[in-house]
C-alpha cells in the first residue's frame, strides 16, 4: 500500500474517530464511514455495500444520556480495510465488526477518562480567564478521540494484505463463516428493539403492528411508510388535541378557557 | 455603563462551536468543556470588560453538563441571554444560571433523544442503507444530507430561537407543542420499524416437515419456513425483535445480545435449522 494510501486512510479514519464522539455531522456511522474507508482504498462499491448492511446492524447503536453505543467508527474502518485489503467476504467483515466495535468501545472509555485530566486543567486555565487554554483542552480531547480510530484502522491496513492475516481469517471453518452469515440477515433485530424501547410508548405499539402488517401483505416502499406514518401521526395529534380540549372542559365546567392567556406575554422578559 | 448587547456574529459563532459540544467528552463532568467553550463568544461580548465577571462566567459554565447535542443548542441561546441580561445589571444569580441549564438538560434531553437518536436518524439511515445494499453512492449521501441539514438547522434555529426567547422558552418547552412533537414522531417512527422488521430481516428456515408425491405426481415439500409462510409471513422476525426488547429491559448489554444472535446462526446452521 502506497505512503498517500496509508496518509489518506490516517486522515478518514481520525474524521470518523471525532465524529464518534462529536454525534454530530455522522462521519463515524457505518454507511458513512465504510464509503469514505472504500474509497480511499480504491473500491468505493465495496465500501457503499458493506456500509449499508452494517448500518442496519447497527440502527440501534446510539448514545443517549451517559450510555456509550458500542464503536461504530472502529468497527467500520477495519472491517472495510479487512474485506478489501485482506480480500474476505462482506459476510465475514460484517462478522469482524461485533468484536471490532466493542474493542472500540473500551478504547473510546479509556479516551474518556484520560480527557478528565484536561476537564482538570480546564479549571485552572479558567481561574486565570484563559479561553484559549480551555479551548486547547477541549480540542486535546478530540484528538485523543481522532488518534483511538486512526492508529489502529493503519496499523492493521499495513498488515492486512500480508499472509499471516488472510491465513488466520481463511482457516475459519465454513460452519462459522455460514452460520456467521445467517445470523447477519436476522442480527438488526437488537437494533430494531432498541430503537423500540427508547420510543418507550406501549400505547403507541399499534403503529408498529400496523407497519409490520402493511409490509408482510404489501409492497409499499419505505417512502410510502414514510407517508402512512405521517398521516397515522396527524390523526393521533388531532386525537390528542380532542382529549386535551375534553379534558380542559371538563375541568371549567366548558366555559373560561381564555383568562390563561393574557398572563403568558406580560410576566416575562 | 453602556448597554452590552450580542450581536448576530456572536451567535453564529456559538453556533459554530455547538457543533463541536461532545469533543471533550469525559467521565467527569461530561460535556461541559464543550458547552463552555460555544459559550465564550458571547461571554467575552458581554463580560470582556471584567477579567473577574469573565472568570466567574468561564467556572459556572465548566460545571457538569450533558443533554442531546442538538437540543442543546437552545440552552446556549437562552443562557447566552440570560448571561446577556446578567452583565447589563438585572437580577439573575449564578444560581439561577445553573438552575435553568441543569433543568433544561433533562427536559431537552428527552424530547430530542427519541426524535433524533429514536426517530430520524434510524429511518434516514435504514433508507440510505437499504439504497446502499444495491452499491450506489446515493444510499450514504441520502442519509448523510438529509441527516445535516436537519441537524444544522436544529442547532442554528436552536442558538437563535433561544436567544430571542430568552426565558419565556424555558416555561414553553414543557408545553402541548413539544409532547406533540414527540409523541408525532414516534407514532411516525414506530410504523416504520414494524416495516423494517418484516422487510429487512431474513430469516429462512430450510427445516423439512414432510415430504410426499401428491395426486398428480408432484414431489411436494414442506419446510418449516412454508409453514411459517402460511401463518404469518415474518413472524420469527417478530419473535426475534420482542425478545431482544425484553432482555435490553432486563439491562442486558447489546454486545451480548449479538454475540448470542451470532451464536444462534451458527448452531442453526450447523443443524440445519437456517439457511
Amino acid at each position: 500500500m502506497s505512503t498517500m494510501t496509508l496518509i489518506m486512510l490516517f486522515i478518514v479514519a481520525a474524521i470518523a474517530g471525532m465524529a464518534s464522539v462529536l454525534d454530530e455531522a455522522q462521519f463515524h456511522r457505518p454507511i458513512i464511514a465504510c464509503t469514505m474507508t472504500g474509497a480511499v482504498l480504491g473500491d468505493i462499491t465495496t465500501g457503499i455495500i458493506l456500509g449499508g448492511t452494517l448500518e442496519m446492524m447497527a440502527l440501534g447503536w446510539m448514545n443517549v444520556g451517559a450510555a456509550m453505543a458500542p464503536d461504530a467508527a472502529l468497527a467500520s474502518t477495519v472491517s472495510t480495510v479487512l474485506v478489501i485489503v485482506g480480500h474476505q467476504s462482506i459476510g465475514a467483515g460484517i462478522a469482524l465488526a461485533v468484536p471490532l466495535a466493542a474493542a472500540g468501545q473500551v478504547l473510546t472509555i479509556f479516551v474518556r477518562t484520560i480527557t478528565v485530566f484536561f476537564q482538570h486543567l480546564a479549571d485552572k486555565y479558567a481561574e486565570e480567564a484563559n479561553l484559549r487554554g480551555i479551548e486547547m483542552c477541549h480540542v486535546a480531547g478530540l484528538l485523543l478521540q481522532a488518534l483511538r480510530v486512526a492508529i489502529p484502522t493503519v496499523a492493521i491496513a499495513m498488515v492486512a494484505g500480508t499472509d499471516v492475516v488472510n491465513n488466520a481469517l481463511n482457516s475459519i471453518p465454513e460452519v462459522i463463516t455460514r452460520g456467521l452469515q445467517v445470523a447477519g440477515g436476522f442480527i438488526v433485530v437488537v437494533g430494531y428493539a432498541m430503537v423500540i424501547n427508547l420510543m418507550n410508548a406501549q400505547k403507541l405499539m399499534v403503529y408498529f403492528f400496523l407497519g409490520f402488517l402493511i409490509a408482510v401483505f404489501t409492497d409499499v416502499n419505505l417512502i410510502g411508510f414514510g407517508a402512512i406514518g405521517a398521516i397515522c401521526a396527524y390523526f393521533h395529534i388531532k386525537d390528542m388535541q380532542k382529549d386535551i380540549a375534553i379534558e380542559e372542559a371538563a375541568k371549567t365546567g366548558g366555559g373560561g378557557g381564555v383568562e390563561g392567556d393574557d398572563i403568558d406575554d406580560s410576566d416575562l422578559m | 455603563m453602556a448597554d452590552k448587547k450580542v450581536t448576530k456574529d456572536d451567535l453564529f459563532w456559538t453556533f459554530v462551536r455547538s457543533n463541536f459540544l461532545l469533543g471533550s467528552f469525559n467521565f467527569e463532568r461530561m460535556q461541559s468543556m464543550g458547552f463552555c467553550c460555544a459559550m465564550m463568544p458571547i461571554l467575552k461580548r458581554v463580560y470582556g470588560d471584567s477579567k473577574e465577571e469573565l472568570k466567574a462566567a468561564l467556572k459556572r459554565h465548566l460545571e457538569f453538563f450533558n443533554t442531546q447535542p442538538f437540543v442543546a443548542a437552545a440552552i446556549m441561546g437562552i443562557i447566552g441571554a440570560m448571561e446577556e441580561k446578567r452583565a447589563n445589571g438585572a437580577d439573575i444569580s449564578p444560581a439561577t444560571l445553573s438552575g435553568v441549564k441543569v433543568g433544561l438538560i433533562g427536559p431537552l434531553a428527552g424530547v430530542g433523544d427519541p426524535i433524533f437518536w429514536g426517530t430520524i436518524r434510524p429511518v434516514l439511515a435504514a433508507l440510505g442503507a437499504g439504497i446502499a445494499l444495491t452499491g450506489s453512492l446515493i444510499g450514504p449521501l441520502i442519509f448523510f444530507l438529509a441527516f445535516n441539514a436537519i441537524r444544522l438547522a436544529t442547532h442554528w434555529y436552536g442558538v437563535k430561537y433561544g436567544y430571542e426567547k430568552g426565558t419565556e422558552l424555558v416555561e414553553n418547552i414543557g408545553g402541548n407543542e413539544m409532547h406533540f412533537l414527540t409523541e408525532g414522531a414516534s407514532v411516525l417512527g414506530l410504523l416504520v420499524m414494524g416495516a423494517l422488521v418484516a422487510k429487512w430481516t431474513t430469516v429462512n428456515m430450510p427445516l423439512v416437515i414432510s415430504e410426499y408425491d401428491n395426486a398428480m405426481g408432484d414431489h411436494v415439500v414442506t419446510t418449516l419456513q412454508t409453514i411459517l409462510d402460511s401463518l404469518m409471513p415474518g413472524i420469527v422476525a417478530l419473535l426475534m425483535t420482542f425478545a431482544c426488547m425484553a432482555l435490553l429491559k432486563r439491562g442486558m448489554n447489546p454486545l451480548l445480545i449479538i454475540i448470542g444472535l451470532f451464536a444462534i446462526g451458527i448452531v442453526g446452521y450447523a443443524i440445519g435449522l437456517f439457511a
